[in-house]
């Protein structure tokens, strides 16, 4: 074969056009390999709401349910710190709950909650996703003589109140999320579900 | 001709065997003046090799799976033949490979191993690190104890704090809304498969190195020196055959790197709970954060610079740009050194001050990243990590600014 009949210009294009058609095909192969990664079928379907029984919550107590493997606060305030929580509000970052985004609207009020007494909350840091440890007592050491009760994430050093709300200069930058619930009986929370904002 | 001989040209002509040997050992001429720096290359192959072969025989024991993985380890450890051997050979090979690469990458920044023609050497150097890092991280999940399970979530969460696609992205790394079983599944593929990315990788490193040449303590190119040595008139005046001479000498450094590493291996596998962290000991619980989580120490560092940062604008993103950078920084180094020499024996005192602080530096910051955050440390952890980016990015200036030496024109003895 001499290089005269060769055209270079017509090899050229018909290398490109077979690159491009392989290069297709090959992005259409990575999606299901991208794709199994997301969560299975399986994983999605273990969101199902949980029932929390409150009647043996004590004043001043934290109690945990797991729901979508996650931490579910539940805590029982007092009146001394409902009577606290507005006295908080300058030291707070989004002290009325303004971010939509980390409560139903149900729960967009001063206590952060359906009723006053009863915190409902996800026990997951907004930084990172490490659980808070739950702080009731009031000005320890290593918290400072401003403590009144909350939750402090050892992990990054991020503080809430009791009504989950961040504190400002932390490195969580927003309130902790309410799960959508209701009162199914006086002494029974559903976790996961709120009949349509009930 | 021998039957050796004979056998030998018979492979000769099938695969380049003879010529490869000559090649990368016995006619690879790496410069005379190597001291004890140049022991850690062959050392973190080593390890590596250490790595892989205890990890394939733990991985016929364990099992990836969340109820049963924490179980398996403790099997391994108690019932298994020599398990507790092999593990702890494993444990501690992970933080010998982290101390050897930054003694290693230390070499590097004094002799200026990274300064033209070697700015892809050291990049690939850089990737080494990376893929590395992410071999640990992958494994630490593995023996599924409350550090494993917490030190995931967080570093998973990183990614969640990316704009907009965070969330998402978060959830497709885990493949569930937490970290659960299936994130322990794909991490304990993904820790089997990424050790022999590493090891191609190394054979990309090695033969980066040997197409530019071994730099060494006084950073000067022997390739460009006079000719003629024992061997051959050819080959660079100061350099010395690799093999014998340096296959030998590195013998030497494997003995004392064996009998280091065989003493924490049997007197003390968790390093005070830097190599082994004590909360491990207690199975991942998902409802309860230990009151104190820190990752490995080999982390530390960067740990501290993502804690050092506040957030901003009702975002964690800065903070993990600027543990990302602190990382990413380093593939620039060659194109931010302008000195006129290379190794730290020529440059003047602000280059070789900067250095130590820098080495100083990364030792409080990792010392930082294992403890709580109070105040003052908080503090420190910034003033720490202003200086880490300081150290690069002011190098265009003080490393042109500075005063150096003559560089002699054979390398010293």
């Amino acid at each position: 074969m001499s290089a005269k009949g060769v055209d270079l210009k017509k090899r050229r294009t018909l290398t490109l056009a077979t690159s491009a058609v392989g290069a297709v095909g090959a992005g259409f192969v990575i999606y299901p390999f991208l794709a199994a990664w997301a969560p299975s079928e399986r994983a999605k379907a273990a969101g199902a709401p949980v029932e929390a029984d409150i009647s043996k919550l004590e004043l001043g107590q934290l109690m945990r349910v797991k729901w979508r493997g996650k931490p579910i606060w539940i805590v029982h305030r007092t009146e001394q710190n409902l009577k606290d929580l507005p006295t908080l509000d300058p030291e707070l970052l989004d002290p009325t709950s303004e971010d939509t985004g980390q409560q139903p609207d149900y729960c967009k009020n001063p206590t952060r909650s359906i009723k006053p007494d009863y915190l409902v909350a996800i026990g997951i840091c907004t930084h990172l996703g490490c659980s808070p440890t739950y702080r009731p007592d009031v000005a320890p050491a290593d918290l400072g003589p401003g403590w009144k009760g909350g939750f402090f994430c050892p992990c990054h050093g991020s503080r809430f109140d009791l009504a989950a709300r961040v504190f400002k200069g932390v490195p969580a930058p927003k309130n902790l999320v309410i799960p959508p619930h209701y009162y199914m009986t006086d002494t029974t929370i559903l976790i996961g579900e709120d009949k349509g904002a009930a | 001709m021998s039957m050796m001989q004979n056998f030998v040209g018979w492979i000769d002509d099938r695969f380049p065997m003879t010529k490869v040997w000559n090649e990368h050992l016995a006619q690879y001429y790496a410069p005379k003046n190597f001291n004890f720096w140049y022991f850690m290359g062959s050392l973190a192959m080593l390890v590596l090799v250490i790595q892989i072969l205890t990890g394939v025989w733990l991985a016929m024991n364990y099992k990836p799976d969340a109820q049963l993985a924490f179980g398996s380890v403790e099997y391994i450890m108690r019932d298994v033949d020599w398990g507790w051997l092999i593990r702890y050979m494993h444990s501690t090979g992970a933080s010998a490979f982290f101390i050897v690469i930054y003694l290693h990458m230390f070499r590097g920044l004094m002799y200026g191993s990274y300064r033209k023609p070697r700015e892809l050497l050291w990049i690939i150097g850089v990737i080494i690190y990376l893929a590395m890092m992410a071999t640990a991280f992958f494994g630490y999940l593995l023996p599924w104890g409350q550090m494993s399970y917490w030190g995931a979530q967080v570093i998973v969460n990183l990614f969640s704090a990316v704009p907009v696609i965070g969330p998402d992205l978060s959830v497709w790394v885990r493949g569930d809304y937490v970290i659960s079983d299936v994130t322990l599944n794909r991490f304990f593929a993904l820790h089997f498969l990424v050790p022999f990315v590493l090891a191609a990788l190394v054979f990309i490193h090695i033969v980066a190195l040997h197409k530019v040449g071994s730099n060494n303590p006084d950073g000067i190119e022997i390739k460009k020196g006079p000719k003629g040595n024992r061997w051959s008139d050819k080959a660079p005046a100061d350099g010395i055959p690799f093999h014998p001479y340096y296959s030998v000498k590195d013998i030497a450094g494997v003995a004392g790197f064996l009998f280091i590493y065989a003493a924490i291996i049997f007197y003390g596998p968790d390093m005070g709970g830097y190599f082994l962290e004590d909360n491990n000991f207690f199975p991942a619980n998902p409802l309860q954060t230990p009151p104190h989580i820190a990752p490995v120490w080999y982390f530390t560092p960067f740990y501290a610079i993502l804690r050092a940062v506040p957030s901003m604008y009702g975002s964690a993103f800065p903070g993990v740009i600027a543990m990302f950078a602190s990382i990413l920084i380093m593939f620039f180094l060659p194109w931010l050194d302008r000195s006129p020499v290379k190794s730290i024996r020529y440059k003047g005192g602000i280059f070789k001050t900067m250095l130590w602080l820098f080495v100083i530096d990364f030792i409080i910051l990792g010392f930082l990243g294992t403890k709580p955050t109070t105040a003052t440390y908080k503090l420190m952890a910034q003033i720490g990590t202003i200086y880490y980016f300081a150290f690069f990015l002011l190098m265009p200036i003080y490393s042109k600014i500075d005063k150096t030496k003559p560089v002699p024109e054979r390398v010293t003895e």
